[in-house]
C-alpha cells in the first residue's frame, strides 16, 4: 500500500510540472498587466502617472523579462513556499490565500456532510419503494435541483433568509463579529450563518449523489446473496442496512475523494453572490484585475487538490472494499 | 407471427430506438417544449413585441402586466391590457404603477413597430403588440431598470443562451469523437498522446479554468468573436469526456468480427472508421451530447452573470439575470429573475431528452 501511495506521488510530479506552466500560461493570456490597468486607472483619475516609477514597480516583480524566466521565477519561489506577491492587496499570496482557506474548508466540508446525511437515506429509501410515489417525489426533486443554477439557489437563499427569517443578506459574520478575535460567541454567530451557504453548495451535489445512491443500491437489492439473506429469513431492515447499503456506498466512497476539491471549485460563484470570505471572491477579484500570481496559485491550488483528491478516492476505495488491491 | 411483430422483428436499430423512444411520454414532451423553444428563438425579433434596446424612458420596472378579457363595460372579444398611470410612494418616493381602467389597448396581431432583421430581411411586421402613443408598451413579463421590455429581451436572450450549448456541444462532439475514435482504433503513440491531453485538461477544475479563461478574451472585441470564444472555451474541456467514452467503446469494437471482416475485405482506414466506427458509437454520442447541452448552458449562465461571459448589450439569460443580483432588486422587482425560470425549464428537457434517449439506444432495454 505504501508502496503504492509512493509510486503514484512520483508519477504526479511531471503532472505537476505540466500545471504549473498551464495556470502561469493561463493567467497570462489577458493583454497588459496589473500595472497596465492601475496606469490607466491613475490617468483617469488625473493623478500623476509616473511612467519611470511603474517601469520600476515592473522591474521589481520581473515583469520587464521574458515569460519563461517570470514562470521559472515564479515555481521556484513556490517550492520554498513564496506564492508570489498580489499587487492589489500588497501582501504576499500565501498569506491571503492560508487566511481564507480555513473557512473555504470549513463550508466545504460543511456541505459534504449535509450531501451524505441527505443523499444516502434519502437514496436508499427511493431505492427501497422503487416507483412509489415517493420515489418519484423525490426523483423530481433532486432533478429540479440539479437544474437550478448555483447562483439563482445563492439569490433565492438570500431572500429566504433575509425577508422571511430576518436573517443577514449572506456574509459569515454579523456586522459586531466580522474583525473580532475569536471567541465561543463569534463562532456561535458564524454557526448561525453556515447554514445557508452549507445548503446552497450542497444542493447540486445532494441530488447528483442520491441518484448515484439509487442507481447502486438497486444494483445491490439484485444480487442474489440479498436473496439468501431474505431467504433465510433476516428481517427486511438488516438486509438492506447490514447487507445492501454496505457494498452500495462504494461508489459513494470512490467519489469522496474527489468532493472536496470539487466543491471548493463549484462554491467559487456561490461565494461570490453571497459576499463570502472564501478564496472563490478573492480569486475572481484577481481575474478582473489581472492580479497574475494570486489567481495563477489557486488555480494551481486547485488543480493540486484534485490531484490528491483522486489519490485519495482510489486509498478509501481499497480501505472499503476488500475486493480490490492496489499493488 | 403478426405483420406488426414481423415488422418489429425486421426493424433497423434506428427504428427500433424511435419505437422506444415514442412510449417514453415525458421524453416526447420535453422534445416538444425544446423545438418550441427554439423556435420561439429562430424567430424572435417577429415575436418579440420590441427590439432589445427600446426604452420606455418613462416606464421603469413596471410589473408584468396582465391580460384582460373582461372591463368595466363588460366582455371584450379581443384580450386587452390597461394603460399605466404612475404613482410615487409617498414615503419613499419610488415610482410606481397602477392600472389607468380609463384606457383600455386591444392586443392586435401582426402590427407594424420596431425595425428587426427577419432571415435576412429588414421588416417592420411583430406578431402582437398594441396601438399606443410611443410611451405605452406591452410589458407581458414587465420591464427593467432602463424601461426596456423583459418578454422581448428574455427571448433575444435566449437566441444566445440556447444555441451557445448547442454549438458548444457541435464542437464538442466534432473534436470528442474524432479524437475519440483515432486514438481507439489507432492505440500508440496517438492514443498516449490524447489519453495524456486529456489528462492534464482534466487536472483543472471546470469552473475556475472557465472563468480564467473567459477573463482573457480582450474586453474591446465584437460580441459575435466573443460568442465564439465563450462556446470555445465552454467545448474546450467538453470534448474530454465525450472522447474518453468513445474511446472505450471503440477499444471493445476494434476487435469485433464485422471490424476485422471489413478489413479484410480490403476497406481503407478512413472507410472502417466512418462507415463502421462512427455509426457504432453513434448512439452512446448521441446521449451524452444531448446530457453536455445543459451543462454549457448553465456554465454560460454562470459566466455571464459574473460578467466573464457575454457582455451587454449582447443579451443571454445570464446577462439579465444579472440585473437582479441584489437584494433590493430581487425584493422590489422579482420579475427580473424570469430568465432563471427558462434556464430551469430548458435544462430540464435537455435532462429528461437525454434520459430519453439513453433508455432508447440501449439496446438491452425494456
Amino acid at each position: 500500500m505504501l508502496h503504492y501511495i509512493l509510486r503514484r506521488l512520483l508519477r504526479m510530479i511531471p503532472t505537476l510540472i505540466v500545471i504549473s506552466i498551464m495556470s502561469f500560461t493561463i493567467i497570462q493570456l489577458p493583454p497588459g498587466d496589473f500595472f497596465d490597468s492601475l496606469q490607466a486607472q491613475l490617468a483617469e483619475s488625473e493623478s500623476k502617472a509616473d511612467q519611470e516609477a511603474f517601469d520600476a514597480l515592473r522591474e521589481q516583480y520581473h515583469l520587464d523579462q521574458p515569460i519563461w524566466k517570470q514562470y521559472l521565477h515564479w515555481v521556484g519561489g513556490c517550492l520554498q513556499g513564496d506564492f508570489g506577491y498580489s499587487f492589489e492587496w500588497r501582501r504576499p499570496v500565501s498569506e491571503l490565500i492560508g487566511e481564507r482557506l480555513g473557512l473555504t474548508f470549513l463550508l466545504s466540508f460543511g456541505a459534504l456532510i449535509f450531501m451524505w446525511c441527505i443523499a444516502i437515506p434519502i437514496g436508499v429509501y427511493s431505492a427501497c419503494h422503487r416507483l412509489s410515489l415517493g420515489d418519484y417525489i423525490l426523483t423530481f426533486i433532486a432533478f429540479i435541483g440539479l437544474c437550478i443554477p448555483g447562483f439563482v439557489i445563492a439569490l433565492i437563499a438570500m431572500y429566504v433568509s433575509v425577508f422571511w427569517l430576518g436573517g443577514s443578506a449572506g456574509g459569515l459574520f454579523s456586522y459586531e463579529y466580522q474583525y473580532a478575535p475569536w471567541s465561543l460567541a463569534r463562532v456561535w454567530d458564524l454557526l448561525k450563518h453556515l447554514w445557508i451557504p452549507v445548503v446552497v453548495i450542497g444542493a447540486a451535489g445532494t441530488a447528483t449523489m442520491m441518484r448515484l445512491m439509487r442507481t447502486s443500491m438497486l444494483d445491490v437489492l439484485d444480487e442474489p446473496y440479498i436473496t439468501t439473506a431474505r431467504a433465510k429469513g433476516l428481517a427486511e431492515r438488516w438486509v438492506v442496512y447490514k447487507y445492501a447499503v454496505r457494498v452500495a456506498i462504494n461508489p459513494m466512497i470512490s467519489v469522496l475523494g474527489m468532493q472536496i476539491p470539487q466543491l471548493v471549485s463549484g462554491s467559487i460563484i456561490v461565494a461570490i453572490v453571497l459576499g463570502l470570505p472564501t478564496t472563490g471572491p478573492l480569486f475572481y477579484r484577481a481575474l478582473e484585475t489581472q492580479d497574475m500570481y494570486l489567481a495563477g496559485t489557486f488555480l494551481m491550488l486547485l488543480a493540486i487538490m484534485l490531484l490528491l483528491g483522486n489519490l485519495m478516492a482510489d486509498i478509501l476505495l481499497a480501505w472499503a472494499d476488500p475486493r480490490i488491491h492496489l499493488d | 407471427m403478426t405483420k406488426t411483430k414481423e415488422a418489429l422483428y425486421t426493424a433497423g436499430q434506428w427504428r427500433l430506438a424511435w419505437i422506444k423512444f415514442r412510449r417514453n411520454k415525458v421524453a416526447l414532451a420535453a422534445g416538444v417544449i425544446l423545438a418550441l423553444l427554439y423556435l420561439t428563438t429562430l424567430f424572435c425579433g417577429f415575436i418579440a413585441p420590441y427590439e432589445t434596446d427600446h426604452r420606455f424612458a418613462q416606464r421603469p420596472f413596471v410589473p408584468p402586466q396582465a391580460i384582460h378579457l373582461f372591463s368595466d363595460q363588460g366582455f371584450h372579444w379581443s384580450p386587452f391590457v390597461y394603460g399605466l398611470k404612475t404613482v410615487r410612494e409617498p414615503v419613499t418616493g419610488r415610482q410606481l404603477y397602477e392600472q389607468d381602467r380609463t384606457r383600455i389597448y386591444p392586443i392586435r396581431f401582426f402590427v407594424r413597430g420596431d425595425l428587426h432583421k427577419f432571415i435576412g430581411l429588414s421588416t417592420r411586421l411583430h406578431l402582437f403588440g398594441i396601438e399606443a402613443p410611443p410611451a405605452e408598451g406591452i410589458f407581458l413579463f414587465g420591464t427593467d431598470q432602463q424601461g426596456r421590455d423583459l418578454f422581448s429581451r428574455t427571448l433575444y436572450g435566449g437566441g444566445v443562451s440556447l444555441t451557445i450549448g448547442l454549438v458548444g456541444v457541435f464542437i464538442s462532439v466534432l473534436l470528442g469523437a474524432f479524437l475519440g475514435v483515432a486514438s481507439g482504433y489507432f492505440g500508440g503513440w496517438f492514443d498516449e498522446l490524447v489519453q495524456r491531453t486529456i489528462e492534464m485538461l482534466r487536472a483543472f477544475p471546470q469552473i475556475p479554468l472557465w472563468m480564467a479563461l473567459s477573463a482573457a478574451i480582450p474586453p474591446d472585441i465584437d460580441q459575435l468573436t466573443t460568442y465564439f470564444m465563450i462556446t470555445l472555451i465552454l467545448s474546450f474541456l467538453g470534448w474530454t469526456s465525450l472522447a474518453r467514452i468513445v474511446r472505450g467503446k471503440v477499444l471493445s469494437l476494434r476487435n469485433a468480427e464485422f471490424i476485422l471482416a471489413a478489413q479484410l475485405m480490403g476497406a481503407s482506414h478512413g472507410r472502417v472508421i466512418f462507415r463502421h466506427l462512427i455509426s457504432g458509437v453513434m448512439g452512446e454520442v448521441i446521449v451524452i451530447a444531448t446530457i453536455a447541452v445543459p451543462t454549457m448552458i448553465l456554465a454560460e449562465s454562470s459566466l455571464s452573470f459574473l460578467n466573464l461571459g457575454i457582455r451587454p448589450p449582447m443579451t443571454s439569460w445570464g446577462v439579465l439575470l444579472q440585473e437582479g443580483r441584489s437584494l433590493t432588486t430581487l425584493y422590489f422587482h422579482p420579475w427580473l429573475l424570469i430568465p432563471a425560470l427558462f434556464i430551469v425549464i430548458t435544462v430540464l428537457c435537455f435532462n429528461f431528452l437525454g434520459d430519453g434517449f439513453r433508455d432508447a439506444a440501449d439496446p438491452y432495454s425494456e
